[in-house]
């Protein structure tokens, strides 16, 4: 990172409105760098400064009072003439109009969905484990090694294939956590691309449609298949991660 | 929604938040008998629209209307101040020359930090008041101030270095 990317990111990094990737790149820049540190220091002087609210300018209380007069008088304005209130006609169609409204809202209303909250989860969980050396616990390309490591870990057995062959060679495996449960993560490489693949099972027995998703730059694809649900993330191209999903789901045994 | 009823929510979710307005309004007109004229637009302004409000966060809905209110005031009062050039990008990376201490003390008197502030062109002022003073992320100053998030990112860096530079007296500042 140069100078000029680092001191419009500093804000960010300050504010701590940066991604943790993003977050380090800058924390590694101001430890090298005496100019940018001090810009940071100065910086967070002057924020600091600033939260002191020494600059804050409360409302005058007379004005509190004058603002609420003059809101009631303009709700009093508002309110109908009475022979509004006796033809439903009259009070049906804003009703309908606010119901619509409402209908259209609630589903914006509640909030990320459980899937939108797993999604999120699988990306940070993806990120994380190249973040902090952690890739994986058990380091091998042999699924023979790979999977016998899992088998007292967790109370399922993932399924884990090489596919060196196919040009996914596996690189290892790790335990993690997702969906308020340990799962088993299966680390896979495309040329510099790592692939995360975690499993864990299912508890629909019907397997559930693919669904691929795009979030923070990086491609995800779920299924579930033999009582098994498979979350694959990478920075990987949709394609290739396409491709990755496929070999898979032609190679997991058959349903039982 | 009864008109009873509406009255009282506003009260109740809406009419807290004069403070907040109130700043920002002092630091969008530099005035303050200006800024209770916006406040009290805003807040009619706010009671009309009430029905559009939809349960998000009452402070960050109310200060879009106070930001919009004291923008179309600026336009058409001010307009000689709203053409005031600004620099958004960070062109080049200067030897910082000013001192922590010196600015901490600086800036530790409210007079020279109001003056200071003042100071800056108005798009940078309210981002510095948005973050620093309302304590708002920068997707909800992205919201209020409609610009993109990134945007509020670069203009926090420009607002803050210029502030430093008008604190320290950096001869290089251009205003």
């Amino acid at each position: 990172m140069d100078c000029k990317n680092a001191q419009t990111l500093i804000a960010g990094y300050l504010d701590q409105e940066l991604d943790p990737v993003r977050s380090s790149e800058i924390e590694d820049h101001l430890h090298e760098c005496v100019a940018c540190s001090k810009v940071y220091e100065n910086h967070q002087v002057l924020s600091a400064a600033l939260k002191t609210g020494s600059v804050y300018s409360n409302a005058p209380a007379d004005l509190q009072k004058r603002i609420q007069r003059s809101v009631r008088q303009a709700a009093k304005a508002e309110s109908p003439p009475r022979w509004l209130s006796w033809s439903w006609a009259r009070m049906a169609a804003p009703m309908a109009a606010a119901a619509i409204v409402l209908l259209t809202l609630v589903p914006f209303l509640r909030g990320p969905s459980t899937e939108e909250i797993l999604t999120r989860e699988v990306v940070s969980s993806h990120v994380r484990s190249l973040m902090a050396n952690h890739l994986a616990d058990i380091p091998s390309s042999d699924q023979h090694t790979v999977k016998p490591w899992f088998s007292g870990k967790l109370d399922f057995s993932p399924p884990v294939q090489d596919m060196a062959n196919q040009g996914f060679p596996l690189v290892g495996g790790r335990l993690d956590y997702l969906n308020n449960q340990p799962v088993a993560a299966l680390v896979y490489q495309r040329d510099k691309h790592l692939i995360n693949l975690f499993i864990w099972p299912s508890d629909k027995s019907a397997p559930a449609e693919v669904a691929r998703l795009t979030r923070q730059g990086y491609n995800l694809i779920h299924w579930s298949r033999s009582g098994m649900n498979f979350w694959a993330v990478s920075d990987l191209e949709e394609r290739q991660l396409e491709e990755f999903a496929q070999l898979l789901k032609n190679q997991s045994p058959p349903p039982q | 929604m009864e008109e009873k009823d509406k009255l009282a929510r506003f009260e109740q979710i809406i009419l807290p938040h004069m403070d907040a307005a109130y700043n920002l309004a002092r630091w969008l007109t530099r005035n303050e008998h200006d800024a209770e004229d916006m406040v009290q637009e805003a807040y009619l302004r706010a009671f009309k629209f009430f029905s559009t409000f939809h349960g998000m966060d009452g402070r960050a809905w109310l200060l879009t209307i106070v930001r919009n209110t004291c923008y179309t005031w600026l336009h058409q009062n001010r307009a000689n101040e709203m053409t005031t050039m600004f620099d958004e990008e960070i062109h080049s990376v200067d030897t910082d020359t000013s001192n922590p201490a010196t600015l901490a003390m600086r800036s530790a008197d409210h007079q020279i930090l109001t003056r200071a502030l003042d100071e800056l062109p108005v798009e940078f002022r309210e981002v510095v008041v948005l973050r620093d003073l309302e304590g708002f992320s920068y997707k909800e100053i992205a919201g209020i101030a409609n610009i993109p998030t990134g945007t509020v990112m670069s203009r926090l860096a420009r607002a803050r270095e210029r502030l430093k530079n008008i604190l320290c007296g950096h001869p290089k500042e251009k205003l």
